[in-house]
């Protein structure tokens, strides 16, 4: 047990270190149940101070991975360190990590408060010591005056704040948080979300973050892990992972509330100009042609099927009375299908013209006329988007998979040398582009 | 119970409810307690004939607390029923404990654990005499009655236990684990405490068991001691139905009643604050 003496929390953003041993790491871990292997030859670090989350859907091993960390299982194989420690086969009461239950698991029979110090009295703390840190953590989740009440005599809302506080007053060297929101409604979940963020600047600790919550990991983290199957499918900061996904997956996974998943477009190879940072592939898509720059490193031959990803906030639309996209820029020819306007917003549902078997693009306009000042009409017949937006996609067997694994594909940058958040993302994949705003 | 007769039937008038379901409610409820109230009327009667009531009267319960006999009987019948109750509840709460996980042969050994109950009571008696007479050399006595008392209560005590750790959720004690608690403090600070309706409700069910006993506890009550159960039977079989017979049934009647309502009491209080 460390004790880690934070008395004066910084309430001031505390910049994750990256100089230490990293929080936590995982090297190699694999873990098999009897019929199917949960976690396979997974490579992790996360930085002390860290708000990183684990992000995958349901059975990708995100909640096997943060019960190995907790120690609730053992691995198969491979080393699971904390602190730069090797803690396999070190038993879940001996270490510096604790946990936020989805269920939330508070003790039933206990108060409140004797939930809060249940953790403490087993450090063996001294009675005056243990009843003043079990009120700064009621503050810090803002219960005080709740100490008394039983867990059922609160809302779910209250009773997540408790476990949060449970576990955070042992003053881990690890916070573990399984889906700690899943079991609330969206109002509360958003509230909570705020107050997420706002305790983890506060006590600074190293949060590990399992959701299946695209949205929660983008608002909540520093960086994050995407998870498919048991193996990490990127590592970055949360803008990392959404402009620029490594894969198919990733980029239809990775989804807000407002615009959805990326869209996928299908092609061929046309021609590829330039060369080194410059270097620019034309995609033939339907009767239009995608732009998209050459990641260095990555060959591609002419008439080769590639896929091309872009957000639908990114694309524009043009319809037959407008000039069309600028030179240089992706240019789609397309068909309106459908429009459905959401408020802020308005999604508009086209189809690509000479592909007739892709799935439709959709594509964001903000409202920022009034409805039914949409201008001069006719619907939209282009679509059009800078170079930059484009997203070229590993190359991938199949089409259109939503979660599948199609076995052994090799993903070479599970690890991920740089944990600090907000600097340049790491070259995952092969793109190298620092900025992404 | 007149009483609950009397608010049923208005229930049901308002409810405009066929007066079919009113006659089967009043009936089945006539059926179960009409004897039990009789009796306890009777005892009551101020004459030795139970056939005919000539007056209010506590004489037989008077007699009764003057009667060596009905007293020395009284007290081994609630000590083994404590010591029942209380040897039950530990070894069925290990028990219930122990077939929490699978492991090779559970199903083999929660089938055994049932067995008592379907066996029928003569034959145990019967076994156990055979047991510890002519097997063990274990004298009759309280010895012998406790370990068959507990013996036909242990299951009741692992079903009941058994029940509740299924609903117990499992994050609890990972809970407990990952705030820095071992295997015996967890056990002790959050599973017992949890547990601690579901044995205490085995409990009650066992003290109750016992406490009825005629059939098993005949066949092993020594020279020395006879629980009430079983003198009751023996006088009622010899003389008859006599007046001291019946205020002693109605005794046992309530005091059972009371008994098994107090502990339902105790255990639904704490239950409710355990349960959201």
């Amino acid at each position: 047990m460390s004790e880690d003496p934070r008395e004066t929390p910084a309430l001031d953003h505390r910049v994750p270190d990256a100089s230490g041993p990293p929080a936590v790491e995982l090297r190699g871990v694999t873990r098999t149940y009897t019929d199917q292997v949960a976690v396979r030859d997974l490579s992790l670090r996360v930085g002390e101070g860290e708000f990183f989350s684990v992000l995958g859907p349901s059975g990708s091993g995100k909640t096997t991975l943060l019960r190995m960390v907790a120690g609730f299982e053992d691995p198969d194989g491979g080393a699971i360190l904390l602190g730069g420690r090797d803690v396999v086969g070190v038993p879940a009461h001996r270490r510096d990590v604790n946990t936020v239950f989805q269920s939330y698991a508070l003790f039933p029979h206990l108060s409140v408060w004797d939930n809060v110090a249940y953790g403490l009295r087993r450090l063996g703390l001294r009675r005056a010591e243990l009843r003043a840190r079990v009120g700064d953590y009621l503050d810090l989740v803002q219960l005080a005056g709740y100490g008394r009440r039983r867990p059922h005599q609160l809302s779910g809302g209250q009773q997540q704040r408790v476990a949060i506080a449970r576990a955070l007053a042992r003053r881990p060297r690890v916070l573990l948080l399984d889906e700690p929101l899943a079991a609330l409604d969206a109002q509360l979940r958003a509230q909570l979300r705020v107050e997420l963020t706002r305790i983890q600047r506060e006590v600074g600790t190293t949060f590990l973050y399992v959701t299946h919550d695209q949205e929660e990991a983008l608002v909540l983290s520093h960086r994050l892990a995407v998870l498919r199957a048991g193996r990490v499918e990127q590592v970055g900061t949360p803008a990392d992972v959404y402009e620029r996904p490594v894969s198919r997956f990733v980029a239809e996974f990775i989804r807000s509330s407002t615009t959805g998943g990326s869209n996928v477009l299908e092609g061929t190879v046309r021609t590829v100009t330039g060369a080194g940072n410059a270097a620019l592939v034309e995609v033939s898509v339907g009767e239009g042609a995608v732009l998209a720059e050459l990641p260095p490193g990555r060959a591609l031959r002419r008439g080769q099927p590639v896929a091309v990803a872009v957000r639908p906030e990114k694309a524009r639309l043009y319809s037959a009375e407008d000039d069309g996209p600028p030179p240089g820029w992706s240019r789609v020819p397309v068909r309106p299908r459908d429009t459905v306007y959401t408020g802020a917003a308005t999604e508009h549902l086209v189809e690509v013209v000479g592909d007739p078997g892709a799935t439709p693009l959709t594509v964001f306009t903000q409202n920022t006329r009034r409805a039914g000042e949409t201008g001069p009409g006719g619907g939209p017949v282009l679509v059009g988007w800078e170079p930059r937006f484009s997203v070229l996609l590993a190359d991938e067997p199949g089409r259109g998979d939503g979660g599948a694994e199609p076995g052994g594909r090799a993903r070479p940058t599970a690890a991920d040398g740089d944990p600090t958040p907000g600097s340049a993302p790491t070259p995952v994949g092969a793109t190298s582009r620092a900025d992404v705003s | 119970m007149t009483v609950e007769h009397a608010g049923r039937g208005r229930r049901a008038a308002r409810g405009r409810r066929p007066w079919v379901l009113l006659a089967a409610v009043v009936g089945a409820y006539a059926f179960l307690y009409a004897p039990i109230l009789w009796l306890a009327l009777l005892s009551f009667n101020d004459s030795r004939s139970v056939s005919t009531f000539t007056g209010f009267s506590l004489r037989w319960y008077a007699e009764l607390l003057t009667d060596g006999q009905v007293l020395d009987a009284l007290w081994l019948t609630v000590r083994l029923a404590a010591s029942t109750a209380v040897v039950a509840a530990v070894l069925g709460t290990l028990a219930a404990w122990a077939l929490r996980r699978p492991f090779r042969g559970r199903g083999l050994w929660s089938t055994v654990l049932a067995m008592p109950l379907v066996v029928p009571e003569v034959v145990l008696g019967v076994s156990l005499l055979a047991f510890c007479v002519k097997l063990a050399g274990i004298p009759l006595g309280f010895g012998a009655l406790l370990a068959a008392h507990v013996t036909f209560s242990l299951s009741f005590v692992v079903i009941v236990v058994r029940a509740r750790l299924a609903g117990l959720d499992p994050r609890l004690e990972e809970a407990a684990a990952d705030l820095g608690a071992g295997p015996l403090t967890r056990w002790r600070t959050v599973t017992l405490p949890v547990l601690w309706p579901a044995i205490g409700a085995g409990a009650a069910f066992a003290f109750v068991l016992s406490f009825d006993d005629v059939v098993t506890s005949s066949y092993l009550s020594g020279v020395g001691g006879t629980p009430l159960p079983v003198l009751v039977y023996g006088q009622a079989s010899r003389r008859g139905v006599s007046p001291e017979i019946v205020a002693l049934s109605t005794s046992m009647v309530v005091l059972s009643t009371v008994l098994l309502v107090l502990a339902v009491l105790v255990v639904a209080r704490r239950a409710r604050h355990l349960d959201r």
